[in-house]
């Protein structure tokens, strides 16, 4: 035999083996791909069965009479009656009257609490929209407190979780389960309250118009400057050593973590310059230094995307660089600019970590009216309601973290839509 | 009157001077043969007018509104008798603080010594005054200015270059404001830091095995010393983005390879999208999932193959971490690998190497110098994350390098030193600082490294 003959043996041999190895490699990548893909729908499956709930909240049906002697109210327009009245009476008394057998005071206290310890000021508000019903009586459905909520759901799914009720208070939501006068209805609480200690009274209404006042802060603040910064990179800036270094501090800064972001806002922006915490007004200066480098990075891209052709027509018919540049490039750059502010915005919405540093981790039930109200934030409530030790809470972050999602889906899609609607391709 | 009201009159004015500036101009050309006599376009001067006007006054405002509070309260506490005059610098802010306090009504009068309240009164007044005279000054200027602006407006007056000249500069400011971003980092940090290694030597903090930052509150208080020995901290935060990695390169490298190189186009348009959706994901949504529902199936399995797992493991923090890197590094590598020139995979695969040889022997090693930069700048990513760890990963600072048990990370410790009450010099929250000073040592080396590795990597190709 040959030598070449040989040597054709040997690489037809080998090329069983050859195509196997072919084959295993090509099969890795699928299932890298695989992998990944499935960590994105494992990742949205728990997030949505986990907070699918938190929609709906349970409600009881009680008859609830409007004593005047029990509220100790005579006159509506006296603010100081309607504030010293006891409005949790009505809903207590309501109780009672439901399970007349229940004598002893330790069991009172476990009845009450099968109502939301809020139920009182619901009542306040229906009898102050309705001043006839002093002394009348009418069925009302009540807000249940966050643990029968949770029983009551896990009931209907036929899995009822019972460890943190007693006997008695199974007993009576049974009755009233039978009686049909338990239900879920939509929860309106989660998406027009601020924040409570009480799971079941608690919503992300101050989370989102604080995570709104700090977006739009940012925007203000990092877009202008952005933009601005862009076009002297792009169109002014002599080459030289200066601007090397601010390119590269650029692109550093757009790679610091952003815990270093929170460490600058607390130094010097807190201690220095002595701005209040947990403000939006912080909040809103930290994202904006933290996303500048961002959009000072996209921003360039959008104007290189510019062809050179524009330029030089607009300085061929006589134009000065400033009047190429602003009437020219800049329109045609602003669409791309726009996304990457978008996006910019999208990943600023998200994110938590140097807003615990300036102090928008506190506890803020009221909803803020302005940017220097104290606010709390979206991740941050997500953040907060995680670390929580009520069972309930578990679902209400979950539907937070839906919200966020949906706002960021939502902002991302506007970004790509943008993109194809204005963007041109040259 | 208020800083807001003067600015929106300033702004008014401002305004006015634009139009002044152009009608002065628009004037002068009538006498001549209309516009083309002007040197530069009516609405140029009109700028150069409105400038004039706003932008000294401007200045002169935000000056006032930043000293104004400083200098105010300096002068009442030099006003104050000398008797009550504290020595001490921590007392004299507190003091101020409570004047200042004191005239804006937040702290109610009733019990306050007379000499406070006194000193309270004055502060009010002196406020008012001066937010008064700031409102003339400026507003005078600006009126100085828009006379003068609109004064200079002639036939010959070169506007547009003047008004161009200001547009640059602004722009050039805006840009230089990166250099004073990373400039405060710097400050911010190393100020701390240097604070803190007054009373903690450097070779302490970086070389010592032991972590407990609580400090003692009072003096005669048992074993709570503080000891700041940071290798723990570091210790743990190598476990979780080693464990992140080990997740993230595979997939995120394979998956890019498989998308860059074999996937048909339909597969690559909505496999990398979804990949990417894994990058928009907020941290703290990571770090929910990884709390509580990683971390107990990780424990559910170990123990149901007898192992102790601790709740708060290295291993389900670094897994979730590593599935949040995936798409960076699966992005950077599409981007390294699609840059290396078909040339080199059509002669390869025309001297009859499969497609997967190719790949392996030709275009991964062309394409290594971005990888292994991608990878150095996810590294960088893992070490910085925060809020993952935060959630699901323990505050014990133990020394160990099983990824079974709990760990605590160098950010983690930035967080919990930092949030809740604090006192701003004393060395627990001043370790923080300390530790952000490495992170961002240690991050910006490898950021630097990286990104001029990727930028030599693009020139070889281009």
């Amino acid at each position: 035999m040959s030598n070449s003959s040989k040597n054709l043996k040997k690489i037809q041999d080998s090329l069983v083996w050859r195509y196997r190895a072919e084959k295993a490699f090509r099969w890795c990548g699928i299932v890298a791909v695989t992998l990944g893909l499935l960590a994105v729908l494992a990742l949205f499956l728990d997030i949505i069965f986990k907070g699918k709930g938190a929609f709906s909240a349970t409600y009881m049906q009680l008859e609830v009479t409007y004593d005047q002697e029990l509220l100790e109210i005579d006159n509506f327009a006296d603010q100081k009656q309607l504030i010293v009245a006891d409005w949790g009476a009505l809903y207590k008394s309501a109780l009672r009257a439901e399970f007349p057998d229940v004598r002893k005071r330790a069991d009172k206290r476990k009845l009450y609490a099968l109502v939301s310890n809020g139920a009182g000021y619901d009542l306040r508000e229906r009898l102050l929209a309705n001043p006839r019903l002093l002394g009348q009586s009418e069925s009302v459905w009540l807000l249940a407190d966050d643990d029968i909520d949770t029983y009551f759901k896990g009931w209907l799914d036929g899995d009822p979780y019972t460890a943190r009720l007693v006997d008695n208070q199974v007993e009576w939501l049974q009755q009233l389960i039978t009686t049909q006068r338990m239900e879920l209805r939509f929860n309106a609480n989660f998406f027009n309250r601020g924040d409570s200690r009480e799971p079941e009274q608690a919503g992300i209404r101050g989370a989102m118009i604080g995570s709104m006042l700090t977006l739009v802060l940012t925007l203000i603040l990092s877009f202008p400057i952005g933009i601005a910064a862009a076009i002297y990179l792009e169109e002014f800036a002599p080459k030289n050593r200066w601007t090397e270094f601010i390119e590269v501090n650029i692109n550093n800064l757009a790679a610091v973590p952003s815990i270093i972001f929170g460490l600058l806002g607390l130094a010097i922006f807190i201690n220095f310059f002595h701005i209040p915490r947990s403000i939006p007004v912080i909040g809103g200066l930290v994202l904006a230094v933290m996303t500048l480098p961002t959009i000072i990075i996209t921003s360039r891209a959008a104007i290189t995307s510019v062809p050179p052709s524009i330029r030089e027509a607009a300085l061929g018919m006589g134009a000065s660089r400033n009047q190429m540049v602003l009437h020219h490039v800049l329109p045609l750059a602003l669409p791309g600019m726009l996304t990457g502010a978008i996006i910019g915005m999208a990943r600023a919405l998200g994110e938590t970590a140097p807003l615990l540093m300036i102090g928008m981790v506190a506890f803020i039930a009221d909803i803020p009216g302005g940017f220097t109200d104290p606010a709390t934030v979206l991740p941050v409530q997500i953040f907060l309601w995680a670390d929580s030790p009520e069972r309930a809470f578990i679902e209400k972050t979950s539907a937070a973290i839906m919200v966020l999602l949906s706002f960021l889906i939502l902002m991302n899609i506007s970004a790509v839509w943008l993109r194809k609607r204005l963007e041109r391709r040259w | 009157m208020q800083a807001s009201n003067v600015f929106f009159l300033l702004m008014g004015l401002a305004t006015l001077g634009f139009y002044l500036g152009r009608g002065r101009s628009l004037a002068l050309a009538k006498d001549l043969r209309g516009i083309r006599d002007l040197h530069s376009l009516p609405n140029y001067y009109g700028y150069y007018t409105a400038l004039w006007c706003g932008l000294p006054a401007l200045l002169l405002l935000c000056i006032w509104v930043v000293a104004d509070g400083s200098v105010l309260t300096g002068v009442v506490m030099e006003s104050l008798p000398s008797a009550e005059l504290p020595s001490d610098s921590v007392e004299y802010t507190l003091l101020a603080n409570k004047i200042s306090n004191l005239s804006i009504g937040v702290l109610p009068s009733a019990g306050q010594p007379d000499f406070l309240l006194d000193a309270a009164q004055q502060l009010r007044y002196l406020t008012q005054l001066s937010s008064w005279i700031m409102a003339v000054a400026v507003l005078a200027l600006a009126m100085v200015g828009l006379i003068w602006g609109r004064a200079a407006v002639s036939a010959n007056f070169r506007a547009r270059q003047r008004v161009e000249k200001v547009v640059q500069y602004a722009l050039f400011a805006c840009a230089c404001l990166a250099i004073f971003t990373t400039l405060g980092i710097v400050l911010s940090v190393l100020f701390e830091s240097l604070q803190f290694f007054k009373s903690v030597p450097v070779a302490d903090f970086v070389l010592g095995l032991d972590w407990s930052p609580q400090t003692a509150i009072r003096a005669d208080q048992v074993g709570s010393s503080g000891s700041f020995g940071a290798v723990p901290l570091f210790a743990g935060t190598l476990l979780v983005s080693v464990v992140a990695m080990f997740i993230a390169v595979p997939i995120g490298l394979m998956s890019a390879i498989y998308l860059a190189e074999y996937a048909n186009r339909s597969v690559r348009a909505y496999a990398k999208p979804a990949l990417e959706i894994l990058a928009g994901i907020p941290t703290v949504v990571y770090g929910f999932f990884a709390a509580l529902t990683v971390a107990p199936y990780i424990r559910d399995v170990g123990e149901g193959w007898g192992l102790s797992v601790s709740s708060e493991s290295a291993l389900a923090a670094g897994a979730v971490m590593g599935v949040m890197i995936i798409p960076f590094i699966s992005s950077l590598a599409d981007d390294v690998i699609s840059a290396v020139p078909q040339a080199m995979r059509d002669g390869s695969l025309a001297m009859g190497a499969t497609h997967s040889e190719t790949i392996r022997r030709v275009v991964i090693p062309a394409a290594l110098p971005g990888i292994v930069a991608g990878i150095m700048l996810a590294v960088s990513r893992a070490i910085g994350e925060t809020m993952i760890v935060v959630m699901a990963s323990g505050m014990a600072a133990n020394l160990t390098f099983n990824p079974l048990d709990s760990v605590t990370t160098v950010t983690v410790q930035i967080v919990t030193l930092l949030t809740g009450d604090q006192e701003f010099d004393s060395p627990k929250t001043l370790a923080a600082f300390a530790l952000g000073l490495m992170l961002f040592i240690v991050t910006l080396i490898l950021n630097i490294v990286a990104l001029q590795v990727v930028k030599r990597f693009r020139e070889q190709y281009e």
